[in-house]
């Protein structure tokens, strides 16, 4: 396929996915603003009083980009693996297979679809938070920079899920196994420098709090790690996860026999 | 000569041990009308499969118009237009959108993409249907979707795994129509079904695997050439009880006013309009029974019925 070719079949691929998740609006885009809008009602504003300041900001302050970061990473990972398995499940998947698009294409324009996902999401988030507290940014570039790689890396996730995946079940072990608790602990709702200094060095095996640390320092200006460690971490993860997915995708006994 | 499809020594053994292709040699002329026949689980759909890439092979080489898939797959594929047994499009998209996404992952840009899904889902009669949930569709009508899906981007080879599978005989007749036409514009066609009959009107040439092996790879003419004896169907005007016994061994009775008669090849007919008239049995019509290929082939793979393996 010439390069050209190979863009309209991004393309088309990537207008399919983002017709898809607005299509069902009512499954990807209300649920995430329904349970941030609850976050921020219950952490925020009636528990957050009482816990006040943290990390020298007010808790409400503290706890936004957490949780914006958390309704972009569910997303992100959400609608690829549910996007790409449900075409396996159906055998539409097919369809793709069969055609000379390249792998690579194919995998980028999953990972695009999952990122507009998430981004789209993450601004009904930041909408939300607004009617709660009012938003500083520190960075834009570093907030927006931050959102996109970790969209990327947590679609890459989903698209890794989905190839292994053999039944819907297998779908839901991962988020809520893995994914759920790692964002929980990933210094969301809290400051590691709360914790003693044994869990603070297990908190730093968890990459999820290298995301929401680097997103946070978008907003406040304030991090619990180094921003370029951050972004180090990323980057390395998104990387490895590309290469593991490539390969499955060409190789994987989960798509071809 | 040019082949659309050559494949040497093609050998797929699976995960779990089962060898599917014992080494596959198969040449499909460009321009062919092309039978691949077997029981099922033969490995028909196997050699499908690696054409499309759905099953890796274990060993072998492919070439698709000349094109080894080992060294340039993509172009390989850009030649194929398949049309698999199970139905494998998202039930939720319509027609309009299942053709048109398909040619866009060819590289076709969107609005040739958008006249050539009109012209092929009006060619298999399915315009009308275009805005309708592709799940909501007739079994015939998604069949036919899915030949409009593989034609979209006009390939040179196209791959139809039992595309009449479940289809009534007005819709069939019509499809066999239509192969036949763009057969006929220079589209190469490999065709596998279980109809031996579609296969013997529309096919000129013919493969037939065997527990993962081809057993025959020849010109339907040839191949029914082989077979020595014609069956005869002859409608009676007057109802007959039993046979006559100058023709017990040769002629069955059907029923009381159908009787099907062998004949070898090299015999005529005399004798048993002979018989016929001696025995005041008179013939209403004669017409050749049309199950040549079907006695072939059970002949071929050693077993009858050739579902049963």
């Amino acid at each position: 396929m010439t390069p050209r070719e190979q863009w309209i079949a991004y393309a088309t691929i990537v207008i399919k996915e983002v017709t898809r998740f607005m299509r069902i609006w009512q499954q990807t885009l209300v649920p995430p603003a329904i349970s941030t809008l609850l976050y921020f009602v219950i952490f925020g504003s009636l528990i957050g009083k009482r816990i006040g300041q943290m990390d020298g900001f007010d808790y409400m302050d503290f706890l936004v980009p957490g949780l914006i970061l958390m309704a972009v990473i569910n997303a992100s990972y959400q609608n690829v693996v549910g996007s790409f398995f449900g075409a396996k499940w159906g055998k539409s998947i097919e369809e793709l297979l069969v055609s000379p698009t390249p792998n690579s294409i194919i995998l980028l324009a999953y990972v695009t679809g999952g990122v507009a996902r998430g981004i789209l999401v993450g601004l009904i988030v930041t909408g939300i938070s607004l009617l709660f507290t009012d938003l500083n940014i520190y960075s834009l570039g570093i907030l927006a920079s931050v959102v996109i790689l970790t969209a990327i890396l947590f679609s890459l996730g989903g698209f890794i899920n989905a190839i292994f995946a053999k039944t819907f079940d297998d779908v839901s072990i991962v988020p809520t196994f893995v994914l759920l608790p790692l964002t929980y602990l990933g210094g969301v709702f809290y400051s590691i420098h709360l914790l003693g200094e044994f869990w603070q060095q297990v908190s730093k095996v968890n990459p999820i709090l290298y995301m929401v640390n680097a997103f946070r320092y978008g907003f406040l200006g304030i991090s619990d790690v180094g921003l370029a460690f951050s972004y180090g971490m990323i980057v390395f993860f998104i990387v490895c996860f590309f290469a593991l997915s490539l390969y499955l995708l060409t190789y994987s006994r989960g798509l071809r026999a | 000569m040019e082949y659309a499809l050559k494949t040497t020594q093609l050998t797929k053994t699976y995960g779990n041990g089962v060898t599917a292709l014992k080494g596959v040699d198969l040449a499909v002329p460009t321009g062919d009308f092309y039978a691949l026949l077997g029981p099922n689980g033969a490995g028909k759909s196997t050699v499908i499969g690696i054409l499309g890439s759905l099953v890796i092979k274990t060993s072998g080489r492919v070439e698709v118009f000349g094109v080894d898939i080992d060294a340039n797959f993509p172009e390989a594929k850009s030649f194929l237009g398949v049309v698999p047994q199970e139905f494998n499009f998202n039930i939720f998209e319509t027609p309009l959108q299942i053709v048109r996404n398909q040619a866009g992952y060819y590289g076709i840009d969107r609005s040739t993409a958008l006249s050539q899904t009109e012209k092929y889902l009006t060619l298999l009669g399915l315009w009308d249907k275009r805005d309708e949930q592709a799940g909501q569709l007739s079994g015939g009508m998604k069949r036919r979707l899915m030949i409009a899906r593989a034609l979209v981007h006009e390939p040179r080879l196209l791959i139809l795994d039992e595309p009449t599978a479940g289809v009534d005989i007005e819709i069939r007749r019509s499809m066999w129509g239509f192969l036949r036409q763009i057969n006929r514009a220079g589209t190469t066609i490999i065709l596998t079904t279980h109809y031996l009959e579609e296969a013997e009107h529309l096919c000129r040439n013919i493969g037939i695997i065997d527990r993962g092996a081809l057993i025959e790879n020849t010109s339907m003419r040839g191949l029914l050439r082989q077979l020595n004896l014609e069956t005869y169907v002859l409608d009676l005007e007057n109802h007959l009880e039993s046979l006559p016994p100058a023709l017990d061994g040769s002629a069955r009775l059907i029923d009381p006013t159908t009787l099907e008669i062998d004949i070898n090849r090299e015999d005529n007919l005399n004798h048993f309009y002979d018989v016929l008239s001696a025995n005041a049995i008179r013939v209403r019509s004669m017409r050749n029974k049309a199950n040549r290929l079907e006695e072939l082939f059970i002949n071929l793979v050693g077993q009858a019925p050739a579902g049963d393996k």
